[in-house]
């Protein structure tokens, strides 16, 4: 089995050998309009078991197909872990954040604007490269990430070794392999996405480094122009790539004050920035 | 059919082929992709970047868009997208 | 350093000029992701065992998808799930039948006579209300339950990519997107969920070829009304050990004409007013997984068929309300419904349809589920009133029975059974798609353009057939 590594020192109370002590004091609430502590939001591609890591932490049973797309919504649900209540939404499953679909954007759009507490991205362990192409855009935007490296029963079977260890190190978040389909985990999963969003464990995504001098200038001198603009604006600097790239919905956020508010509604719905995208 | 494929003799002169020529079963390694735009984003999405490997697997029932093996997925294309991406064949 | 910019304006001005400044490097830079990623999975990843699997999925693949066998077993496929269910469900809906029409419904009569209750109200909840939902329950409950789960099955078995793997081309050349077959296999569960689905397709325009066509993908509402009348026209045409498979078979039929007619209305509409070229895109064909036998059955027993069996209830319940007062609120001394059904029966007739069924299809707007048990109760309403055989206690117990009210008492023939699987394909979808597809399109024009272009070509159709069986002296 492998092990996880994270960030911090509370990862020695993380790895007794006690299975299922986390969900023995995990209450899945499922929909639940109640009050909520912590915003989760899930992403990953498409196929990879998201759903049913949602399922499995919330208690809904919100219908799993094999085939790419199914989820076209967001949906929400909630689970009590200690004395927290966390909202866990679940986001379309997408390849990137930079196209123009839909989904794509539903998705993008919570992440850098819904501002979650925490972002779970559910990566196929047998499809670990074209996963992470995902993990790397959801690392640019968010801060507070963890990697949930699923369906890692069908890498097993497939004779592949991952070493979760060393993914954590390279990508400067932790690791958290699982098997949502039978649980495995998935108590692990539970645990550290509670120390992030208590503030117990802190990650440092390893974004990428801009090698083209040119390019790197442009980038701060828009990054400052935003932060100046927006001041608490977490992700200015993603903004400011996306703009020099002519992101047409990131260019009508800055135009139409959207950007403005989602910085001004610091404990907002999380849901608001969808109203625009999601019918 | 497929052993017929296997046998035939590799134009010597040719080095890079598009990956529409690609014939079942057999092997190729992306050179670049010769679009623009979103398109080449979606295919890059789906881990299509150079020097990736990428076999060509079946063709769907009606003969269009074929499967390939890229990075352990199996991804489906039509002959108007593979047109636009450069390989270069791989020798078993 | 330059300067900062002041206002939302400067800095998406400036951002454009940097843009022009730097040429390719700034998307260059998106690219380094993915090139990053790859590196790292490499580190990372090693193989050290057989990878067995993938070997069983591509021995499936090559059959599901062969050019011989690919479409075939598609068909087969179908046609296997139509076929356990049509006479898996035809036993256990005689059971309900019996409890609900028959025991459930007496017991209400004389439990409402003894506490004296007046008549109207005794009518109103028993005669309308009750019977209503008794009637969908013991009409569809069975089939979904059955064809649910079926479904379930192959969609999570990752049978429905395949499906849009071979069928790509065709949906190429009629200029829609290969997307629109998910969502066409997706409209078979429900028409809304459909239309929802097409959120799946990024361009506008394929959007609205997959919204428009999605309702000739047959849904739970209709499939119950398919296997029905199938199973009283033309099961009955052939010995009774035949007659579930010659029932599938016309069912079938009317499943892949639906198909059919998917293909050649995308085709004509991307022809006329939705011209266009098709958008490439890339479908993933996901790993075969082992279906979860127990787990499926009881998320799609709970999730899909209570859920829309419910919706069916909670439509029923005011429509056998409304059948009711139709029937017993009289107008010089006719009844409403008689008076309806009196008027529409010409135009029926023209289409080789009847009254009933034309009014029945208008109360049945929010839901196809009470078609059936909304003309039920319209033919022995309007039939009893009429006098023919008005002592004769029918009872529902089987499908000879429903049988011997719509032959016996509406005059149904062969040609009408055939003329309602045509129109059951092709007519508005329910109230419910509907507003879905306003919902999705924010268009009144298309909306319309969605319900009223399947009812025209159902009445067309219908009459077309009618007409030339009367030439042909067939009818």
């Amino acid at each position: 089995m492998e092990k996880i590594a994270v960030m911090s020192e509370s990862n020695q109370a993380l790895h007794p050998m006690c299975d299922g002590c986390a969900r023995a004091q995990l209450i899945k609430m499922g929909i639940n309009s109640g009050k909520w502590h912590f915003a989760v939001a899930l992403a990953g591609n498409p196929n990879t078991g998201k759903s049913t890591v949602f399922n499995a932490l919330t208690g809904l049973r919100q219908h799993t197909g094999n085939w790419p797309g199914k989820t076209v919504t967001r949906m929400e649900g909630l689970y009590k872990y200690g004395e927290y209540v966390y909202k866990l939404v679940d986001l379309p499953g997408t390849y990137s954040l930079l196209a123009t679909s839909e989904d794509e954007e539903i998705a993008r759009n919570f992440i850098l604007f819904g501002r979650p507490d925490v972002t779970v991205v559910v990566v196929d362990a047998t499809r670990l490269e074209r996963n992470l192409n995902l993990a790397y855009q959801v690392m640019e935007i968010a801060d507070r990430v963890v990697i949930d490296l699923n369906l890692i029963d069908e890498a097993e079977r497939h004779g592949l070794e991952i070493s979760a260890r060393q993914l954590s190190r390279e990508l400067g978040v932790p690791v958290v392999p699982t098997a949502a389909r039978n649980g495995r985990g998935i108590d692990d999963l539970i645990k550290i996405v509670s120390d992030m969003a208590t503030g117990q464990l802190i990650s440092r995504p390893n974004r990428l480094k801009v090698y083209d001098s040119q390019f790197g200038q442009a980038v701060g001198e828009v990054t400052r122009s935003i932060e100046s603009l927006y001041p608490g604006l977490p992700n200015a600097r993603w903004v400011a790539i996306r703009l020099l790239d002519g992101d047409e919905r990131i260019e009508k956020a800055v135009r139409t004050g959207e950007l403005l508010n989602m910085v001004r509604g610091q404990n907002g719905d999380p849901a608001f920035a969808l109203q625009g995208t999601a019918a | 059919m497929e052993e017929q494929v296997r046998t035939e003799p590799l134009e010597e002169e040719k080095t890079t082929w598009r990956l529409s020529e690609l014939k079942p079963g057999r092997i190729a390694v992306i050179d670049h992709l010769a679009i623009d735009g979103e398109e080449r984003r979606r295919l890059m999405d789906l881990g299509m970047v150079p020097g990736t490997r990428v076999t060509a697997e079946f063709r769907s029932a009606l003969g269009d868009p074929v499967a390939f093996r890229i990075r352990g997925s199996l991804i489906a294309l039509r002959k108007v997208q593979t047109r636009q991406i450069v390989i270069k064949l791989v020798e078993e | 350093m330059s300067e900062q910019a002041t206002t939302p304006e400067e800095l998406l001005s400036r951002a454009d000029a940097l843009r022009g400044e730097l040429g390719d490097s700034h998307s260059r830079f998106i690219e380094d992701i993915y090139q990053q990623a790859a590196e790292v999975a490499d580190k990372v990843v090693s193989q050290t065992g057989q990878a067995g699997r993938f070997n069983l999925d591509r021995a499936l693949d090559r059959v599901l998808t062969s050019p011989v066998w690919g479409l075939p077993i598609m068909v087969l496929m179908l046609g296997v799930v139509l076929w356990l269910t049509i006479s898996g469900a035809n036993i256990p809906s005689g059971w309900l039948a019996t409890l609900l029409l028959d025991w459930v419904y007496n017991w209400l009569h004389t439990a409402f006579q003894a506490i004296a209750a007046p008549w109207w109200i005794e009518g109103f909840l028993v005669d309308g209300v009750y019977l209503a939902v008794a009637w969908v329950t013991s009409v569809m409950l069975p089939p979904m339950a059955i064809f649910f789960p079926l479904f379930t099955l192959l969609e999570d078995f990752g049978y429905l990519p395949r499906v849009a793997f071979n069928l790509d081309r065709a949906f190429a050349k009629a200029g829609a997107h290969g997307k629109q077959a998910l969502t066409m296999t997706m409209g078979f569960g429900c028409n809304a969920a459909g239309v929802i689905a097409t959120r799946i397709i990024d361009s506008p325009r394929e959007r609205l070829l997959a919204i428009i066509t999605n309702n000739f993908s047959l849904c739970n509402g209709r499939w119950p009304t398919q296997i029905l009348i199938a199973t009283i026209f033309i099961g009955a045409l052939v010995p009774p050990v035949w007659s579930a498979t010659a029932s599938m078979l016309a069912v079938l039929g009317v499943a892949v004409l639906g198909v059919g007619l998917t293909f050649g209305v995308s085709w004509g509409l991307t022809k006329t007013v939705l011209k266009g070229e098709a958008s490439t895109f890339s479908l993933e064909l996901p790993p075969y997984r082992p279906p979860q036998i127990l787990r499926t059955l009881y998320t799609s027993v709970i999730d899909r068929t209570l859920i829309v069996l419910w919706r069916a209830v909670t439509m029923a319940a005011p429509a056998g309300a409304v059948i009711w007062l139709l029937g017993n609120i009289d107008i010089s001394g006719v009844s409403i419904a008689e008076h309806l059904v009196t008027f529409l029966d010409p135009i029926g007739w023209f289409v080789g349809l009847n009254g009933v069924i034309l009014l029945a299809y208008v109360v049945a707007i929010p839901a196809n589920e009470i078609v059936i048990p909304t003309i039920l109760m319209l033919t022995l309403m309007v039939g009893r009133a009429a006098g023919a055989d008005a002592g004769v206690m029918i009872e529902f117990d089987t499908a000879r029975e429903t049988a011997s009210v719509l032959v016996g008492l509406g005059g149904w023939t062969l040609l009408t059974g055939i003329n309602l699987m045509l129109f059951s394909l092709m007519h508005n979808p329910c109230s419910t798609t509907i507003m879905t597809i306003y919902q999705e399109t924010k268009s009144l024009k298309w909306t319309t353009v969605a319900t009223l272009l399947p009812v025209v070509m159902g009445l067309i159709t219908t009459g077309a057939i009618t007409w030339i069986a009367r030439a042909l002296h067939l009818v």
